[in-house]
């Protein structure tokens, strides 16, 4: 195979693969390393080092979108950066120490998990228990106003610490994985902190970008971001979730992210069975 | 002039990372471009992973390669431009933190930005 037909095929692929994720919520990322390892058989190592960079691109590209909905609260991500950045540069210290089919089983165990997350029901405006002075939310001022017609309404982030806490993993796991993991800071926020659905998911797009820059470096020092792969891989997933924030199929979505989230559970799988039986080494 | 609400902040934020996006699209095109030839060129064993170039491994080498127009070093400084544009969205909320005059924030702000600045410049300058 010649570079022009790797990199052809890497981009269209990618570029499905941006699109699907961003039209379901899954993200594009978390189907990249499993594509590139089970299909393509590139090691592991140049596929987590070409998703990490797709992921920044796409956090980075999908911001424009999200700021005009004025959902995401710039000061409960930025104090939850602290926690991630800190997780990812951990994660990708461990990736040098973890052996090939390891990272494979963690990151099939992920996808599961995500696939499953992205059917959790997803409730509208402030929660109930948001509503609830915290002292210690309140002096981070970890607060935010949630628009709506009456003029919109108070949130107060919950169980702070838990919070942090799960998003160190979080950021571990972006590290390690070299994804964007979005569906764990969703569970943070949403689940540990209370915080209205949306608020989580467009504040953990702006995240996703900081923490995965966070390992970048480290990644790029041991060669894990290789330009022949990470160039089409990064193109083609931007485009994809470009083009798939821009489409509005409202009926198909439904349809479509079951379909998705299938394929995302037999690559979970295929990760699993690989790394265990050593077919990714 | 002083009053820089969270809207503000997060429009200036999404311009950043738009510029910074798009940029860092371009420049690794152009060095996907520049391969010219060596794109009908078998391709490398990636079955195996080995670090590979150090050139392309650092900062201060993928600058040096680029100035050359080694094609893949600019696509590697188009990949940098990437990683650099969240970084610099941290650095505009530090300044934008201090216009609201916001001394909590703009200590988280400035930790994160240490974090990452740090991260890189232990591993690849």
């Amino acid at each position: 195979m010649s570079v022009l037909q790797f990199s052809g095929l890497l981009f269209g692929t990618s570029l499905l693969a941006g699109f699907l994720g961003s039209l379901t919520g899954l993200g594009g990322g978390v189907v990249i390393v499993p594509v590139l390892a089970l299909f393509f058989k590139v090691d592991i190592r140049y596929a987590i080092g070409a998703s990490l960079v797709s992921v920044i691109a796409t956090s980075s590209g999908a911001a424009v979108a999200y700021v005009r909905e004025g959902l995401s609260n710039v000061r409960i991500g930025m104090f939850l950066e602290v926690a991630t950045t800190v997780g990812a540069c951990f994660g990708a210290y461990l990736a040098a120490k973890v052996s090939n089919h390891w990272i494979a089983i963690v990151f099939g165990v992920v996808l599961l998990y995500s696939a499953f997350a992205s059917f959790r029901q997803r409730a509208k405006g402030v929660p109930e228990a948001a509503k609830v002075e915290n002292a210690l939310a309140t002096r981070l001022e970890l607060t935010g106003v949630y628009p709506d017609p009456q003029g919109g309404e108070s949130y107060t982030a919950q169980r702070v610490p838990l919070g942090f806490g799960i998003m160190f993993g979080a950021g571990t796991l972006s590290g390690l994985l070299g994804i964007g993991s979005g569906a764990v800071k969703v569970l943070a926020m949403d689940q540990a902190m209370k915080l209205p659905f949306k608020v989580s998911t467009t504040t953990s797009n702006f995240m996703i970008g900081v923490t995965a820059a966070a390992s970048a470096g480290i990644y790029l020092s041991r060669g894990y971001i290789d330009p022949l792969i990470a160039m089409p891989v990064m193109l083609g997933v931007l485009g994809g979730s470009l083009l798939g924030t821009h489409v509005l199929v409202k009926t198909t979505v439904t349809t479509l992210k079951k379909v998705f989230a299938v394929v995302v559970v037999i690559l979970g799988c295929e990760m699993i069975y690989n790394g265990v039986t050593g077919g990714i080494r | 002039m002083n009053s820089l609400t969270d809207q503000d902040l997060d429009v200036s934020v999404a311009m950043v990372l738009r510029v910074g996006v798009t940029l860092a699209a371009a420049v690794s095109t152009l060095g996907g471009a520049l391969l010219g030839t060596h794109l009908l060129g078998p391709l490398p064993d990636y079955t195996h992973f080995q670090p590979g170039d150090p050139g392309l491994r650092s900062v201060a080498g993928t600058l040096q390669g680029a100035i050359n127009l080694t094609p893949k070093s600019v696509i590697q400084l188009g990949l940098l431009l990437l990683i650099a544009t969240p970084v610099a969205r941290v650095a505009v909320c530090v300044f934008g933190f201090a216009r609201q005059r916001n001394g909590l924030y703009v200590a988280v702000s400035t930790i994160v930005l240490s974090i990452l600045v740090l991260s890189f410049m232990r591993s690849s300058f």
